[in-house]
């Protein structure tokens, strides 16, 4: 038996992969951005919001939770997915209340960065307008639930690096929707400190730590000179 | 009903005992405690997550997941009507109009005495002798105006179910053509004794000759799945009869757990056998709880006959026991992963497959998941032999297959059939005239137009779950891949975008060219989202959330064209009723008072 090579392709550019890399991890590595929302390299794939969907062999699959293996023919920056991405981004924006001009995390927020990349240029369906509301009770941090995508990012962060299981998703379909573990289902009351991972983790305007919504000016923020393709492969970045 | 601080603190600590304090057994708990209580209050589920020691949000999370988890009060009486598209069209709609207006109510609230609440619910299996509704999770069926008129009379009498007529409850069997696993009539035990002589390594060697396939509806091989499961690593394993039969218009799997519920345990303490497990467990759907006591008591039976517990038919060491978990209502759980969270006290989301549960399924352990009627199919195997078995049907679909047929068709029922068996020929032999479409498999199958009535049931050509509704000339069929739009919107997890947001999407399309507003324009995003959607959905669910649309369009394209106007573009924002607030407050509704333009003007 002979061994094969631990390479794979990616729009036809060959590059190699350490095995039990996933995809995602793969083309990260080798500096081919795969556009991703829910996948955070610190924590465990959640495959949900099927941005960095790619064909595998022709098949559609997650590229963050698929293994890479050798001699993958995967295409992923093809005019078809990006397509496919630019319609699940709209739905995501019409899912919730995502009004980028009045939201503080502008700039420094990955759907909007990837609206940007994958040339959004209107939510196209109509508005869900959901009724999910705010809370602004816990003294340093609040969350605005109609800005959530549902990622879980917070859930697994609180989870398995704060040590508190201060959230989880409930709800089914459209009235999925993130829930506070504490008696009176509200932040203020829940074990949340402003510097757990949970506060930080959140892709999009959700969670935010009060008082500093404007502490970097808009224009010198995360994705304001450069794209979220560019930034998302720099080291230390997400 | 609507108060009740802790009265239930004893009970509730008497549940909690029963199941061991067990947190994977809290979809278990949360119906207890529903069943005692009527709701699910704040209260109750801190008392629960207190018991359990768990973060009272991972009680919430489950108990909002579950359509009959109710976290509001709702009536003493909770109606649910049966939604298939066959009970619409044997009128459910009328009938469901009719009662709310007798009880001076709207769809979803509940009456001011707290008495009654009436709402809809997902197909429950019925649809042979429908409509159908249920009632505090029993199963009413034939409805007919007169019997909607006489359960409201019992509901503002305030009597108990018990009290009620018996024949309300009737459930048939239907059964209208036997093969081999319908009439087969072996005595308890005689299948499980034969693959004990067969051994282990036997009886997979005649499931390998008999090519037995998924009868869920995937197809997959059964010898492959318990080998797999019987050399996986692992420290127990564990076996598990699906019996979430969600698909809208299948009801076989209610059949024959009512008429052979001993076919399917013992197919089941085979699996045990071959792969080495010593528990199984029989997920139940919510819908059918009205099984419950006789399938227990079924159960308690083949202990006392040493056909359940310890050494088994005197085998050293083959211990070997079932429990049955009722599912709350979700279509979703039907697939095999989201089967296993729900086993584990969980919302039932689908996992990242690989890994799949032979090897890392019930909590983390190697897991068979089969289908009622897989299990039963079991039993021919061990006493006939695996090449007997693959002498029927065809080459790559081996045995029979049962199907549930419905709608418009003179002998609505339970026909089995050897596979490779015509569509025509049981459209012949249910007395179905004039058939204008049959719909295979349910939401997620595929629509046949009479061109194709050629066609077989197979894996290789018509792969169906069982379920086979008819339509009759007269019916639309943009009427049934509606329904189905609105089935899926309603039973998505949530999880992945595709599913969770584009299915609401389509079916508010769906709704939009009913109302006379579509055009050319949602014809087109039809087929754009149902591009995205099946390129990307995480699960089964997802990808065949848009079948039905595709193949009626692909079809019976004349009933959307009917439907749609001939301009480019109509908003789905109707201008015109927006303003009637505005008319309202200036108490105006006079010609000059409207748009000109209103879509709603013609």
């Amino acid at each position: 038996m002979t061994d094969i090579a631990n390479t794979l392709t990616i729009d036809g550019r060959t590059i190699s992969f350490e095995p039990g890399q996933t995809i995602m991890q793969a083309a990260l590595a080798a500096g081919v951005f795969m556009p991703h929302l829910c996948y955070n390299p610190e924590f465990k794939p959640h495959g949900s919001c099927k941005l960095c969907t790619v064909t595998v062999n022709g098949r559609p699959q997650s590229a963050c939770t698929i293994a890479a293996m050798p001699g993958q023919e995967i295409q992923s920056d093809t005019p078809e997915l990006n397509g496919r991405r630019r319609v699940l981004l709209q739905m995501l924006f019409v899912e919730g209340h995502h009004f980028c001009p009045g939201c503080e995390k502008s700039g420094n927020c990955q759907l909007q960065a990837l609206g940007y990349e994958m040339e959004m240029l209107s939510p196209h369906f109509s508005h869900f307008f959901p009724d999910r509301g705010v809370d602004a009770t816990h003294p340093d941090v609040m969350i605005d639930f109609g800005r959530c995508i549902m990622c879980e990012l917070c859930v697994q962060a609180s989870r398995d690096v704060d040590g508190k299981n201060v959230f989880a998703l409930a709800g089914r379909g459209l009235a999925s929707h993130v829930v506070v573990n504490s008696p009176s289902g509200k932040l203020g009351d829940s074990a949340l400190e402003v510097t757990d991972k949970a506060v930080e983790v959140c892709p999009v305007g959700a969670i935010l730590r009060k008082r500093v919504g404007f502490a970097v000016p808009i224009g010198e923020r995360i994705y304001d000179h450069d794209p979220i393709s560019v930034k998302a492969l720099e080291p230390d970045e997400a | 009903m609507s108060d009740h601080p802790s009265k239930g603190g004893n009970a509730l600590q008497a549940i909690l005992e029963k199941n061991h304090f067990n947190p994977t057994r809290l979809v278990q708990i949360l119906r207890e405690v529903q069943d005692r209580e009527g709701w699910l209050s704040e209260i109750t589920l801190t008392d629960i997550a207190q018991g359990l020691s768990l973060p009272i949000s991972r009680v919430r999370s489950t108990a909002n997941f579950y359509s009959f988890f109710y976290t509001r009060p709702v009536g003493q009486y909770r109606v649910l009507f049966s939604d298939n598209i066959t009970d619409r069209m044997q009128g459910s709609t009328q009938l469901f109009e009719h009662m709310l207006a007798r009880l001076k109510l709207t769809e979803n609230q509940t009456s001011a005495d707290g008495a009654v609440s009436v709402a809809r619910t997902s197909c429950t299996g019925m649809c042979d002798q429908g409509p159908a509704m249920l009632v505090n999770n029993r199963a009413v069926t034939r409805l007919t105006p007169r019997r909607v008129d006489e359960i409201c009379d019992l509901i503002k009498a305030g009597l108990p179910l018990s009290s009620w007529p018996n024949y309300y409850f009737k459930i048939e069997n239907n059964i209208r053509r036997r093969d081999v696993l319908l009439s087969a009539n072996w005595d308890p035990g005689e299948a499980l004794r034969a693959a004990i002589a067969r051994g282990p390594q036997g009886m997979l060697n005649e499931l390998k000759l008999s090519n037995l396939r998924g009868r869920g509806g995937a197809g997959f091989t059964t010898a492959i799945k318990w080998e797999a499961a019987r050399t996986a690593p692992g420290t127990a394993r564990y076996v598990v009869c699906n019996a979430d039969e969600g698909e809208p218009g299948t009801f076989k799997d209610r059949v024959l757990l009512q008429r052979y519920p001993g076919h399917v345990f013992e197919g089941m303490t085979i699996a045990g056998y071959v792969i080495g497990a010593a528990k199984g467990f029989l997920y139940l759907r919510g819908e059918y709880s009205y099984l419950l006591e006789a399938l227990e008591a079924h159960l308690d039976g083949l202990r006392r006959s040493n056909l359940l517990g310890q050494n088994i038919c005197g085998v050293e060491g083959f211990n070997f026991d079932i429990e049955i978990h009722m599912g709350a209502g979700a279509y979703i759980c039907g697939e095999e992963t989201a089967l296993i969270e729900s086993l584990e006290g969980k919302p039932g989301k689908p996992r990242i497959r690989p890994p799949f549960p032979v090897t890392y399924g019930y909590l983390g352990q190697p897991t068979t998941v089969n289908n009622v009627e897989t299990l039963c199919k079991t039993l021919e195997i061990a006493i006939n032999g695996g090449a007997e078995y693959a002498g029927q049907g065809t080459k790559q679909s081996t045995g029979t297959k049962i199907l549930s047929v419905s709608g418009d068709v003179e002998l609505p029922g339970i026909y089995e059939y050897p596979f490779g068996v015509k569509v025509s020929q049981i459209l012949e032999d249910c007395g179905a005239r004039d058939v204008q479409a049959v719909q295979v498999s349910g939401a997620a199958g595929i629509c046949l137009s009479p061109r194709e009535f050629g066609r077989r049931i197979a894996f290789e050509d018509v792969p169906t779950a069982g379920s086979f509704m008819v339509f009759g000339p007269k019916r639309d069929m943009f009427e049934m891949a509606r329904n189905f739009a609105h089935f899926f919107a309603h039973e998505s997890c949530g999880f992945c975008t595709p599913c969770r947001v584009g299915t609401s999407i389509i079916s508010n399309i769906m709704d939009k060219i009913a109302a006379g507003h579509g055009t050319q324009y949602e014809m087109n995003e039809l087929g754009r989202l149902t591009n995205v959607i099946r390129g990307s959905a995480h699960c089964g669910l997802g990808t065949a959330s848009c079948n039905a649309i595709a193949d009626t369009v692909q079809k019976f394209r004349a009933t959307y064209e009917a439907k749609i106007r001939p301009v480019d573009f109509e908003p789905s924002f109707d201008l015109d009723k927006a303003l009637a607030k505005t008319r309202a407050v200036a108490g105006r509704d006079d010609a000059d008072a409207h748009l000109e333009t209103s879509v709603g003007a013609h």
